[in-house]
């Protein structure tokens, strides 16, 4: 057997994706969640030696059968997908344990094990689409993670889950069958799938109709994936009627993945002198962006239930991620990849810690019986009036979504403050002054909608007979986890700066 | 249409016969139009006749969801399994020129056990959307 280290690439993906048919096959909720939680952690781990190689080797090349590319399906690892691999594996490493707590009063119990098998089915697909090196593939990795994304959410005990999944499947399916509609033009055009071989053999025929048609559906596709602004319309209920969990999964990855595939295209394979010169894309981007930092951040002070308010917030900062983006140079790109990074923790935090409140609520208003909280039941919503004076009964949970919030907004010690830092120097850099004001005053909208909350915590008096009644440690440990993360990687910018900006520099170098 | 003589001889004669010809697809997927994907519709067809003709109850005795369910994951698990073992003989994931000491000949034996993965994870997935449609109301969902 030669040595594991070399098989990275492949146990990366495979490990998660065992885990799955295991849980299906042993039936029982608990060992399904210690084999799933088991893959996750080998892949946390996969993800760090990955990390480690891709800092001395560069890039990592891994050929699937043997088979060399562009023939055979190649597993490509640069500073960008290890960065990305670390944040989905490293996520679902610590949602998973919190997931055993949180969803024994959100799922029924016969349905455990299927969970913990959506989840490393959806595991697998994430880094899948991170790692592989083949345009078809990142869609069939797309769908995986698709279909189980759409299963996780209708798990959600509102019967509005159901309509918001099957949303979510009518939007998502328009934007896979838009992806490999332009990955067909592709290959139509060149003959190839491998995504380097792509980039190069595009060149010549950049150009040409189908070429432009294939970028238009990619880009369209990936952008209904990703919650570009006006495509956002699945996003809000999704995250809202998710179980807790789940939102908090999806919230830090799934967005984050389609960034990366938006990213991977734009600069691997269309190449940048097609993107932001030849075409108005950045300029379009530039745009939606900035309509998704105000218009999306002003809907969300509106918000009456927290976990919609948290959702629409993330619309908004998905709009200064692609704002980096629309600035075509390695800071700009740098600080999207920092802030796809510092966001997806951030926001995972806090909706790991809004399920601990879901779950307070629950119990709180259910009649106490024998097996806790009654079958069937709707928990109750997280809205605002619901939650007066909830710092006196919960006060660390309170405390980590302030901070975490303090994050969103961008407060200088938290992880927001550092992505936003550097995305105002990629706009001084551009000399567009304009845009670092656009930056501080939607940050003022994120103060608003973040105030709202530490008002309605804080300020209201709590109803009479309120006790102090924190969330299970279960819940508490993995979530406060993240909420550390956000204030270590906003002191210590060492890892992430020095990994989104080698990546961003791989990237722009192989572009060009 | 449990009452039906014809429908139930000629269903009893055919269904051998079916299973067989998802045989002769699976393994004639080497060399012509055919494969794992193919048979194991076919032979989830075969089972899907069985319960029109017998009845969803008689279907569910000889294939019961428990079955089908580890169908699903047993087929993935034979797949990703012979990707494994590729591993294990030194070779990269999915290696299937380690799997025999003659290159070709593992390459046929490497593709042999995938198709077997699929054909049963297909005939599960089929059953499984079957029986679900065919239960509605029966099992006291809604």
């Amino acid at each position: 057997m030669s040595s594991l280290s070399a098989h990275l690439p492949a146990l990366q993906v495979v490990l998660p994706l065992l885990s799955a048919p295991f849980a299906v096959l042993l039936r029982h909720g608990g060992f399904a969640f210690g084999i799933v939680t088991a893959g996750a952690w080998a892949a946390f781990a996969c993800a760090i030696g990955l990390w480690l190689q891709t800092g001395e080797a560069g890039i990592i090349s891994y050929h699937i059968g043997s088979w060399p590319p562009p023939w055979g399906i190649e597993y490509r690892v640069d500073r960008l997908a290890s960065f990305v691999l670390l944040l989905v594996s490293g996520t679902a490493a610590i949602v998973l344990p919190y997931s055993r707590a949180s969803i024994e009063h959100e799922i029924p119990r016969e349905l455990h094990y299927l969970y913990y098998a959506m989840f490393g089915l959806c595991l697998a697909g994430l880094l899948g689409i991170t790692i592989t090196g083949d345009a078809f593939n990142v869609f069939v990795f797309l769908e995986i993670s698709s279909l189980s994304t759409y299963v996780l959410i209708a798990l959600g005990r509102d019967r509005r889950a159901l309509a918001a999944s099957y949303r979510y499947l009518i939007m998502g399916t328009i934007g896979a069958t838009f992806f490999v509609i332009g990955i067909g033009f592709l290959y139509l055009m060149t003959g190839t799938l491998n995504i380097v071989d792509l980039g190069e053999r595009l060149r010549t025929v950049e150009d040409s109709r189908p070429v432009l048609a294939a970028l238009a559906f990619i880009t369209v596709g990936v952008s209904l994936k990703l919650a570009l602004f006006p495509l956002h319309q699945w996003l809000p209920n999704a995250y809202t009627y998710a179980p807790s969990a789940v939102t908090a999964f999806l919230a830090a990855t799934a967005t984050k993945v389609s960034v990366y595939v938006l990213i991977r295209f734009w600069f691997s394979v269309f190449g940048e002198t097609l993107i932001f010169e030849k075409l108005p894309l950045p300029q379009i981007l530039l745009l939606l962006s900035l309509a998704a930092m105000f218009a999306a951040s002003f809907i969300a002070i509106f918000q009456d239930n927290l976990k919609r308010l948290f959702a629409y917030s993330s619309v908004g900062q998905i709009g200064y991620i692609t704002l980096g983006m629309s600035f075509d140079s390695v800071n700009g790109l740098g600080a999207a990849i920092l802030h796809l990074f510092n966001h997806g923790i951030t926001k995972a935090a806090i909706f790991l810690l809004i399920g601990g409140v879901v779950l307070g609520l629950a119990k709180n208003s259910a009649v106490p019986n024998s097996r806790g909280v009654p079958a069937g039941a709707v928990p109750p919503a997280p809205t605002f009036d619901r939650l007066a004076g909830l710092a006196k009964r919960m006060p660390l949970t309170c405390f980590g979504i302030v901070l975490a919030g303090l994050s969103l907004i961008g407060v200088p010690g938290t992880a927001g403050f550092v992505s936003k830092w550097y995305l105002i120097l990629a706009a001084m850099e551009a000399g567009q002054f304009w845009i670092v004001a656009a930056i501080l005053l939607s940050s003022l909208l994120a103060i608003a909608y973040v105030w709202r909350f530490v008002e309605v915590a804080y300020f209201k008096p709590a109803p009479e007979g309120t006790t102090k009644q924190e969330a299970p440690l279960g819940l508490l440990i993995p979530a406060w986890l993240l909420v550390i993360g956000t204030i270590w990687f906003g002191l210590d910018t060492s890892f992430t700066v020095g990994t989104a900006t080698e990546a961003a520099l791989q990237l722009v170098k192989a572009g060009r | 249409m449990e009452n039906d003589l014809v429908l139930r001889v000629v269903g009893k004669l055919l269904i051998p016969f079916i299973l067989l010809f998802a045989l002769y697809v699976q393994f004639h997927g080497d060399f012509g139009p055919g494969g794992g994907f193919q048979a194991g519709t076919i032979s989830a067809a075969a089972i899907v006749f069985y319960a029109l003709i017998f009845g969803l109850d008689k279907a569910r005795r000889i294939m019961p969801d428990r079955l089908v369910e580890a169908m699903l994951a047993s087929g993935v698990l034979i797949y990703a399994g012979v990707g494994v073992a590729g591993l294990l003989l030194g070779g990269n994931y999915l290696d299937y020129f380690v799997l025999d000491k003659d290159a070709v000949h593992g390459q046929h034996r490497g593709i042999f056990w995938v198709e077997v993965g699929v054909h049963i994870t297909v005939c599960g997935v089929m059953l499984k959307i079957f029986y679900m449609f065919a239960s509605r109301g029966q099992d006291g969902e809604e």
